[in-house]
């Protein structure tokens, strides 16, 4: 058991993005073993949604993605969510004119080609961790409000019970109640045996829950290592986690 | 106008209506799901209806030799990809389907004696024949394209259609045919008297139609191509590939589309060169529905059969005019009230 937990289930090197002549990431290598929960930070435009783009295979990139035992090279997103590769993206991409039901359904499109008919019975499941989305499983998508738009997207994600879960920043506009409550199932789920890779601001509870991390900048690798000690790294400190208090202290005086 | 005429001339609207809605709810399914406007929906109309009418005659339909000459170029691509990239024996399996399905029609069509077969084995080698070519048609023309601007879809749907009408005159000739009607009976309505192929026609349209909005509202491979058409890349984030979702739409058009060619044939005779007419109507609701509502496009296809009937009893010159001229004032009040629809989560 100790050697499958031990399997590099996604292992990403030298990988590059451009936006036309503009590069986005620069050689990023990242490893992500089977069972694991791994976190990316940084700030705002260094490269976290871009990298989560160009693994999926939505965005065009240079370098090699080894997923579950089998490298690919710029392969396209359905290939790769038939593998066992899920993402909640940065924008959600919901449908929105369809019922919240329906939204779900549709993530488990995959199992139910392949013929699996135990959807739904992760249907219900989804509909235990967010009783929300059971009471307004009839309405549109497109009119629940911010925080049941992003508790749908995981969910729709968490529907075709994908190997590696990627997320885009799954806590943005969440009440802190909720984000706990989402960091929680986190944990659960990584306990269950679905790996994650997370990309979130609040880098404090993403530190907490993650095993690794990685600290992304301007389009590259800045630091990495175990997630508990990049919490307690003082670079890291000074850049992420004191932010907030020191962004308090001075609207404060 | 007396009362009988006027049913008459309702019974005449409301066929044509019905094959209208059919046409223009598929235009519309392959507008939202691939962005394409298929201008050559009417050309499966008319290479449904001169392919009964070849079998009717007793004639080999020639239209084997455009399925098997597609079939080979598409097969040919894929065993090229195969060969580029790694040869994949799922793919190479489905390669072999395709080459005896295509054997098998053509072999099915030279063998029987297609006069005498039932006219129900017509209908059925008919649409066996003319539906697989939709796929492969968006798989050789649309498929390369998938990211290009809607006018560069549209320009090459123009080309496929003059294409298409030129391939039908080479298959089917320039003589216009009919086809013997489903049933010969008639019916008595007070004092009119009903075409059975009206009933038909009419009985048909609202069972497919039904059966439409059963498979988009209760599928799942029905909600997968709604949810493409609303959301392409959280449909690709599902696993449903927008390469799938256009093959079955165009499938399904190429089915609606000969299936209404082989409702009308018994009631109007047709060239190779009619149906761009009968799918522009088809259009014509469709844009009522402004190219988004499903009801209201059904319902504005059926108005244009109405009013094109009637058109005929007091203008019949004007008729083609009066009908495409109904499309300007839908089509100012919709781009006033139209508001740009960007990008909704
Ligand atoms: N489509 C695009 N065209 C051009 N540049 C882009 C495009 N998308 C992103 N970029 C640029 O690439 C860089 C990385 O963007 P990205 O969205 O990956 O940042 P991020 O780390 O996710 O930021 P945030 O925390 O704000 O979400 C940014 O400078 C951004 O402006
Ligand atoms: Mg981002």
């Amino acid at each position: 058991m100790t050697q499958a937990t031990e399997k590099n289930l996604l292992d990403v090197s030298d990988l590059h993005v451009a936006y036309g002549k503009v590069e986005a990431l620069t050689g990023i290598d990242l490893t992500l073993k089977e069972g694991k929960l791994v976190t990316v930070i940084g700030p705002n435009g260094a490269g976290k949604t871009t990298l989560l783009s160009a693994i999926m295979g939505i965005l065009p990139s240079k370098g090699t993605i080894h997923f579950n035992g089998q490298d690919f090279i710029c392969p396209n997103v359905e290939t790769l969510v038939g593998h066992g590769l899920g993402l909640v993206p940065e924008k959600r991409e919901l449908f929105s004119t369809m019922t919240v039901q329906d939204n779900l359904l549709l993530g488990a499109f995959q199992r139910y080609r392949r013929g699996d008919k135990s959807y739904n019975q992760t249907l219900n499941e989804i509909y235990e961790l967010f009783p929300r989305l059971w009471e307004r499983r009839q309405q549109q998508a497109g009119t629940l409000s911010g925080g049941e738009r992003q508790m749908l997207a995981i969910g729709r994600a968490m529907m075709s019970k994908p190997k590696l879960l990627m997320l885009d920043e799954p806590s943005l506009g969440l009440a802190p109640l909720i984000t706990r409550e989402i960091f929680r199932i986190f944990t659960d789920l990584r306990s269950q045996g679905v790996s994650i890779l997370l990309v979130e601001q609040n880098a404090r509870a993403a530190l907490k829950v993650a095993d690794y991390a990685y600290v992304l900048e301007g389009g590259q690798v800045a630091m990495q290592g175990p997630a508990s000690e990049l919490a307690n790294d003082p670079k890291v400190i000074e850049a992420y986690l004191g932010l907030a208090s020191k962004h308090q202290e001075l609207l404060s005086s | 106008m007396n009362f009988q005429i006027a049913t008459l001339l309702g019974q005449d609207g409301l066929t044509n209506g019905a094959i209208y809605a059919l046409l223009a709810l598929s235009i519309l399914l392959v507008f939202t799901v691939t962005r394409i406007l298929l201008i050559p929906l009417g050309e499966f109309v008319t290479f449904g209806a001169l392919t009964m009418a070849a079998m009717q005659m007793g004639k080999t339909p020639k239209l084997e030799w455009l399925l098997l000459g597609l079939v080979l170029i598409d097969c040919a691509l894929d065993v090229y990809q195969q060969i580029k990239r790694h040869i994949d024996r799922n793919k190479m399996k489905m390669i072999a389907l395709k080459l005896g399905y295509a054997v098998i029609i053509i072999a099915l069509l030279n063998n029987l004696s297609l006069s005498e077969i039932p006219m129900i084995a017509q209908i059925a080698l008919t649409l066996c024949l003319i539906v697989p070519i939709g796929p492969i048609i968006y798989r050789l023309f649309f498929q390369p394209l998938a990211d290009a601007p809607a006018l560069v879809l549209l320009i090459v749907s123009i080309a496929l259609h003059v294409t298409m009408v030129g391939v039908g005159l080479l298959l089917f000739g320039p003589e216009g045919a009919r086809t013997q009607p489903f049933s010969d009976t008639g019916f008595r309505l007070g004092a009119v008297m009903l075409k059975s192929q009206t009933l038909w026609v009419i009985l048909v349209s609202i069972f497919l139609i039904v059966a439409l909005f059963i498979a988009f509202e209760r599928t799942l491979y029905g909600k997968a191509l709604r949810a493409t058409a609303v959301n392409r890349m959280g449909a690709r984030l599902q696993g449903i590939s927008p390469i799938f979702a256009g093959k079955a739409t165009f499938a399904l058009a190429a089915f609606i589309g000969s299936a209404s060619g082989i409702l009308i044939a018994p009631i109007t005779t047709l060239y190779y060169d009619s149906g761009f007419i009968i799918s522009l109507k088809g259009f014509v609701g469709a844009i009522i529905g402004g190219l988004v509502s499903y009801p209201i496009a059904a319902i504005g296809a059926v108005a244009v059969g109405m009013i094109e009937a009637f058109s005929i009893f007091w203008a019949s010159n004007y008729k083609e005019i009066i009908v495409f001229t109904l499309i300007i004032p839908f089509l100012i009040w919709r781009s006033m009230n139209s508001h740009n629809v960007e990008d909704d989560e």
